[in-house]
């Protein structure tokens, strides 16, 4: 059994207005020196999967094809062996 | 002209264009299950406004791998006309048949209110029956309608006459303030290379009777009676 842990985030350079509006609310409660904010996606997919190059493979294309629009979205997971 | 109106779960438009369709335009409708398999028999798709799947993920991210969007896919290429409205369109991006994204919109509000297009391309199935630069009124009802693509692409957009409307002023001016979601270059609809599928944000069956205070999107649907009018007037000529 694995568990990917899967972060979605929008591209760098892609303009981010939840980002914009959460670091704007930051700033409000006295925290002006956060840079800047971007808000993503996290996942969390629990796999049966007995080998952890099948379960990488799956799992990057599942990214790709729906989890995260490549348009506008990067990813990164992690994997990690859990018990059954 | 048989026209099919598309229901995925959270459809919510696909009750109003199936109105249109056959009490304005008096032509025959259907609605089209998500999970059917083919269009035989359809000359027109509409993929309807709504929240398809709640838009869970992403607009429009799981409603393009409902069974039927194959089918959407393999009659689009036949050049079968399919028109897709808010969510619609954000469904034809996510599915690949239109380029570009859907980002929040920039004010991170659900915008809800009437907007002026410019009609940037009348040579189209949608819009022969526009004039060239004519500024209309139309709803617009959404909460991720921020257009993005990236520049070669919309230099592509820009160069093959692809970007179909724009947001502008009441006076036809192309001009920031009156973009309501951030879009890039203030637009509105695009449609593929082919010119067979249009993709818009506003709701043009929202607006298509004068009991409703305008009818400035009646025009798209006439548009694509006459193409279509037209298109068969040629495959007569051509069978001789």
């Amino acid at each position: 059994m694995f568990q990917a842990r899967i972060y979605v985030t929008l591209k760098t350079g892609i303009l981010d207005p939840q980002g914009k509006a959460v670091k704007g609310a930051l700033a409000t409660l006295g925290y002006g020196k956060v840079e800047d904010v971007r808000v993503g996606k996290y996942l969390v997919l629990t796999l049966d999967y007995p080998d952890r190059f099948l379960a990488e493979k799956d799992v990057k294309e599942m990214c790709d094809r729906l989890l995260a629009n490549p348009v506008i979205e990067d990813y990164t997971f992690e994997l990690q062996e859990v018990a059954k | 002209m048989k026209f099919g109106v598309v229901v995925f779960p959270g459809s919510n438009c696909d009750m109003d264009c199936y109105h249109v369709i056959d009490q304005v335009l008096g032509h025959p409708v259907e609605y089209i299950w998500h999970r059917e398999q083919g269009l035989a028999g359809y000359d027109c798709v509409i993929l309807p406004g709504g929240f398809s799947y709640g838009d869970y993920l992403r607009t429009g991210a799981i409603a393009r791998f409902a069974p039927l969007m194959d089918a959407v896919s393999a009659f689009a290429a036949r050049g079968g006309l399919v028109l897709g409205i808010c969510n619609g369109f954000q469904i034809l991006l996510e599915a690949g048949l239109l380029p570009g994204a859907m980002r929040r919109n920039d004010s991170l509000q659900f915008r809800c209110h009437d907007v002026y297009l410019r009609v940037e391309n009348a040579n189209t199935p949608f819009t022969n029956r526009y004039r060239p630069g004519q500024v209309i009124r139309m709803p617009i009802a959404h909460g991720e309608g921020n257009y993005y693509a990236d520049p070669e692409t919309l230099a592509e957009l820009n160069r093959e006459h692809r970007i179909i409307f724009r947001y502008c002023t009441g006076d036809g001016d192309v001009a920031p303030e009156a973009n309501p979601n951030g879009s890039l270059e203030n637009i509105a609809g695009i449609c593929n290379k082919d010119g067979n599928v249009l993709g818009l944000m506003p709701h043009p069956e929202r607006c298509s009777e004068e009991i409703l205070g305008y009818d400035d999107g009646k025009a798209l649907f006439m548009s694509v009676l006459h193409w279509w009018g037209l298109k068969r007037e040629r495959e007569v000529v051509a069978r001789g």
